[in-house]
C-alpha cells in the first residue's frame, strides 16, 4: 500500500500551493519554533543559575580575601624574649609585651577615647603567634623596631565588613561597644587598616579563636600532592585497561563481567571508598592517617571507572581505517596502537582524566574516614617527598571544617575558599586544554 | 612514555612512604564535636609554643571517637579520643579486648548546654525541665494519664510559654551532649511532671520508666540534629518558632543571633556553671592511650599543655572561648604527671 501511495501523492490530500503553506507546515514550523524556544529557555535557566551562583560566592567570598590589620612598630629587647621564652605559654607573654607596647604609645599620642590593656586586647586577635614566628625566624632583628601589621580580632574585622554593627553588638568579653570608639579613632589615626589578605592564601588552618589567622595555602597543597597521586595512577593504570580492554582482549563473558563492573564501580558513592581505604590502607598497609597519599589513593579508586570509560569511548572513536592502515603496511598491533591509535584518542582521553580529576579534587566525603577532615595544621610539608605523607588536609574538607565554626568569621573564609578552589580547577583545566590543544590531530 | 615513568615513580614514592609511615610524629586525635573546638585551639598554641608538630584534631561525635580509639593500640590508631561524656563500662571492655588496656582520663572543664531561639522569635526565656519533657516527651502525663505527647504548642502546658507550635532541635544520639540533655533535663523534667511515678504505678519497673522517659517523641516536632551546632542554627534561623540545644560556647560566639532561656531560673553563663547552679552542664573529657606515651612523640606534652594553667585555667584562651574552667585542674595536672590510669587507684 505504502508504495502504492508513493506513486500518486495527491491522493487523500487536497491539492497545495507551493507558495503558501499548508496547515501541517505550519504545524511542524510551530513545533519547530517551541522546541528552540524550550531549547533557549533551558540555558537560560542554567545559566541564570550559574549567574546567581557566582554572584554569590563572589559576594560572600570577596570579603576573605581582605583582612584588618593594627599596624604598629614594636621593639623586643633580648631581655624580653628571653622571659617570653622562658614562660610556657610563649605565644601569650609576646601578646602581652606587644599589648603593652601598644598601650604606651597610644597614651603618648593622646587619642581622644578612653582605653586601657583589657579592650587592646580585644581589639587585637591571636598575635602572639606571628610576632614569635617572626622572631625565631629573624633572631637578629630583636632590639630593632620592627613594623608589625597584626591580624585585628574576629568581631573587629566583622565591623569593617558589616558582619558587626553598633546596633546590634552586644557587649561580651569579645568586643564592646565602648571598643568601636576606640577602633574608629585607629582607623582615623591609621593604625587599623584593611590590607590584601596574604595569610589567607599562603597560611595554614588555626584555632576557632583566630578566625584572622586562618588561611586555606597549606590545604590547597595537600590538595595538590593528592592530585599527583591521583594522576600518577589512575591515568596509566586507567589507559592501560581500557587499551588491553578495547583493543587487545578477547570478547567472552568474563570481560564482559569486568566491564559491567567497571560501570557499576563508577556509580558506588565515594564515602563506600573512604571505609576501604580506612581498612586497606591505614588499618592492613599500616599507611599514615591524614596523608595526602592515602587520600590519593582512595581517590584514585573512585576516579579509575570514569577514566576507563571515557578512554574506552575515545578509543572507539578512532576509525577502524586507520588501525587497518597501520596493520596493512606491517605494524603490530601494539604499534598500531602505541603509534596510530592513541595519539588520536589522546584529546578524550585527557577530557575524561579532567572529569575524573575535578570530581576528585571536591570529594570530601571519603576522606573523612582516613583523618583529613578535621583540625589538621601542620603547614607547609618539609620537602617533596614529605607532602605525600605528611598529615595536610585538602582544599574541600577545610572549606567544610571552616563552614562548621561557631565563629562567623570562618563562615566568610569557606566562602573565599570556595574561590580559590574553583581557582585551582580552573587553573588544571587549562592546563589540559592546552596538553589537549597540543595532542589534538585530525584525520 | 611519561606515563611509565610517572607511574613509577608514584609506585616508587608509595613504598618509600610505607616504609616510613612507621615514624609518626605528630599526636591524633578524635571525638567528640564540642571538645573539637577547644582541642583545636590547644593543638594550634602546642604547634606555636612547643618544638613538636601540630597534633591532628579529628571531629565525628563521642562515640565514634571513643570507638575508633578502642580499636587497638599501635601508630595506625588514634592517641586521643575526646568525648563530652565519661567513657562506658562498654566501651572499656571493648578497649580492653583490643588490647587497650591503660586508659588516662583527663578532665578538661565543664560545658553548659543552653536553650536558645531566634534573637526576633517569641520569648522563651524560662524553661523549667518539665516544660522541656511535656514539649519533648514521647509519652507524658496528663490528666493523671500517661498519653502519647498530645501537645502542639507550648501553650498548652504552660501558659507562661508562647502560644507557638513546638519546634526543637535537639543533638542526635551520636552526640555526648544528648546523654547530658536526656539526664538532666528529660529525665528530671519527667520526675517532677509525676510522668514517672505514674509509669511505675502503672506497673512499669523502675529502670524501664526511666528509658520510657527517656524516649523523645517521633512526630517532627522535635528534630535530632547530628551534624555540628552550626546545622541547629541553620534551623533556628529560618524556623522563628525553633528551640535548640548549643553549647554555651556556640551561644555566647553568636549572641546577635540567638537568645537564650534560662533554665529554673537560672541563666547559663560560666559563673553560673561553675557554681552549679545553672543545672544543665557537664564535664568535658579526653582520654590517652598510654601505650602511646613515649611512642608518639609529644603525647604526654600536649596533654600536660592542655590542662596547664595558662591554657585550661579560668583566664585562660579555653574560658575565653567558653569553657568553664575545673576548679580542680591541679589534680588533674599531678595524674598526667604521674601517669595515672583508670582503675588504678584515685
Amino acid at each position: 500500500m505504502t508504495d502504492a501511495s508513493m506513486e500518486n501523492p495527491g491522493t487523500g490530500r487536497r491539492a497545495t500551493s507551493l507558495t503558501a503553506s499548508d496547515e501541517r507546515t505550519l504545524k511542524r514550523a510551530k513545533a519547530e519554533k517551541r522546541f528552540r524556544l524550550y531549547g533557549i529557555i533551558a540555558i537560560a535557566t542554567g545559566l541564570f543559575f550559574l549567574v546567581v551562583l557566582f554572584a554569590s560566592i563572589l559576594k560572600e567570598g570577596i570579603p576573605a580575601f581582605t583582612r584588618t590589620v593594627v599596624s604598629v612598630e614594636f621593639t623586643l629587647t633580648e631581655p624580653q624574649r628571653a622571659e617570653a621564652e622562658s614562660t610556657l605559654f610563649k605565644t601569650k607573654a609576646y601578646s602581652d609585651l606587644f599589648i603593652t607596647e601598644l598601650n604606651g604609645k597610644l597614651a603618648e599620642s593622646g587619642i581622644s577615647v578612653d582605653f586601657d590593656e583589657a579592650a587592646i586586647e580585644r581589639l587585637l586577635g591571636k598575635v602572639g603567634g606571628t610576632i614569635r614566628t617572626f622572631y625565631s625566624e629573624n633572631p637578629d632583628q630583636v632590639g630593632e623596631p620592627i613594623n608589625f601589621e597584626l591580624a585585628a580580632s574576629s568581631r573587629v574585622d566583622g565591623y569593617f565588613k558589616g558582619r558587626v554593627s553598633r546596633d546590634t553588638l552586644q557587649d561580651s568579653r569579645f568586643l564592646q561597644l565602648s571598643d568601636l570608639d576606640l577602633v574608629d579613632a585607629l582607623t582615623e589615626a591609621g593604625v587599623i587598616k584593611q590590607v590584601f589578605n596574604w595569610p589567607f592564601i599562603t597560611g595554614a588552618d588555626s584555632g576557632v579563636d583566630n578566625p584572622g589567622g586562618a588561611g586555606i595555602g597549606a590545604s590547597v597543597v595537600g590538595s595538590f600532592f593528592m592530585m599527583l597521586v591521583v594522576l600518577a595512577l589512575s591515568l596509566p593504570i586507567g589507559v592501560a585497561a581500557s587499551i588491553y580492554l578495547e583493543e587487545f582482549a578477547p570478547q567472552n563473558k568474563f570481560t564482559d563481567l569486568i566491564e559491567v563492573n567497571i560501570s557499576n564501580l563508577a556509580a558506588v558513592p565515594s564515602i563506600v571508598f573512604g571505609i576501604l581505604g580506612l581498612a586497606v590502607f591505614i588499618q592492613f598497609m599500616h599507611l599514615p592517617q591524614s596523608a595526602p597519599l592515602v587520600g590519593g589513593l582512595v581517590l584514585t579508586l573512585m576516579t579509575l571507572p570514569t577514566i576507563i570509560i571515557s578512554t574506552r569511548a575515545s578509543l572507539k572513536a578512532v576509525p577502524p581505517s586507520i588501525r587497518d592502515a597501520a596493520l596493512g603496511v606491517g605494524a603490530s598491533k601494539m604499534q598500531a596502537v602505541f603509534h596510530h591509535v592513541l595519539p588520536l584518542a589522546a584529546p578524550g582521553i585527557l577530557t575524561g582524566t579532567i572529569i575524573g580529576l575535578a570530581q576528585a579534587l571536591g570529594e570530601t566525603a571519603p576522606l573523612l574516614l582516613i583523618g583529613m577532615v578535621g583540625f589538621v595544621a601542620r603547614g607547609y610539608p618539609d620537602g617533596f617527598l614529605a607532602g605525600f605523607t605528611e598529615p595536610n588536609s585538602v582544599m574541600p574538607a577545610q572549606i567544610y571544617t571552616w563552614a562548621a565554626r561557631a565563629d562567623v568569621g570562618f563562615y566568610e573564609k569557606a566562602w573565599g575558599g570556595i574561590i580559590i578552589l574553583l581557582m585551582f580547577l580552573l587553573t588544571m583545566n587549562i592546563i589540559a586544554i592546552i596538553l589537549r590543544r597540543r595532542f589534538e590531530r585530525r584525520w | 612514555m611519561s606515563f611509565v615513568k610517572l607511574s613509577a615513580s608514584a609506585l616508587a614514592i608509595a613504598a618509600v612512604s610505607a616504609t616510613t609511615a612507621a615514624a609518626r610524629d605528630n599526636v591524633q586525635v578524635a571525638g567528640s564535636s564540642t571538645v573539637l573546638p577547644y582541642a583545636s585551639i590547644v593543638a594550634e598554641l602546642f604547634g606555636d609554643n612547643t618544638d613538636f608538630p601540630t597534633p591532628v584534631v579529628e571531629s565525628g561525635g563521642s562515640s565514634a571517637g571513643l570507638k575508633r580509639f578502642c580499636e587497638g593500640v599501635g601508630e595506625n590508631t588514634i592517641d586521643v579520643a575526646n568525648a563530652s561524656r565519661a567513657i562506658r563500662e562498654k566501651e572499656i571492655k571493648a578497649c580492653a579486648e583490643n588490647g587497650v588496656t591503660d586508659i588516662m582520663e583527663v578532665r578538661i572543664g565543664y560545658d553548659g548546654i543552653v536553650f536558645a531561639s531566634q534573637q526576633s522569635g517569641p520569648a522563651f526565656n524560662a524553661f523549667e525541665p518539665a516544660d522541656i519533657f511535656n514539649a519533648l516527651g514521647a509519652k507524658v502525663l496528663k490528666d493523671g494519664e500517661i498519653v502519647d505527647n498530645p501537645y502542639n504548642t507550648w501553650a498548652e502546658f504552660n501558659s507562661d510559654l508562647p502560644d507557638v507550635e513546638i519546634a526543637s532541635f535537639i543533638p542526635g544520639t551520636k552526640h555526648g551532649t544528648r546523654e547530658v540533655f536526656e539526664e538532666k533535663v528529660l529525665l528530671i523534667g519527667c520526675e517532677a511532671t509525676g510522668a514517672m511515678e505514674a509509669m511505675v504505678a502503672g506497673g512499669m519497673s523502675e529502670d524501664d520508666a526511666e528509658d520510657a522517659c527517656l524516649d523523645v517523641r517521633t512526630d517532627g516536632k522535635s528534630v535530632d540534629i547530628d551534624g555540628d551546632y552550626t546545622e541547629t542554627l541553620a534551623r533556628i534561623d529560618t524556623n522563628p518558632n525553633g528551640i535548640g540545644v548549643f553549647g554555651l560556647a556556640f551561644y555566647e560566639n553568636n549572641t546577635d543571633k540567638l537568645k537564650v532561656a534560662t533554665m529554673s531560673g537560672v541563666a547559663p553563663s560560666t559563673e553560673t556553671i561553675s557554681t552549679g547552679e545553672y543545672p544543665v552542664s557537664r564535664p568535658l573529657f579526653f582520654y590517652i592511650k598510654k601505650a602511646h606515651i613515649g611512642v608518639i612523640p609529644g603525647l604526654k606534652e600536649y596533654a600536660q599543655f592542655f590542662v596547664a594553667d595558662e591554657i585550661a585555667g579560668p583566664s585562660g584562651p579555653l574560658a575565653n572561648y567558653g569553657l568553664v574552667a575545673d576548679p580542680e585542674l591541679a589534680e588533674t595536672q599531678e595524674a598526667i604527671a604521674n601517669e595515672v590510669t583508670m582503675g588504678s587507684g584515685s
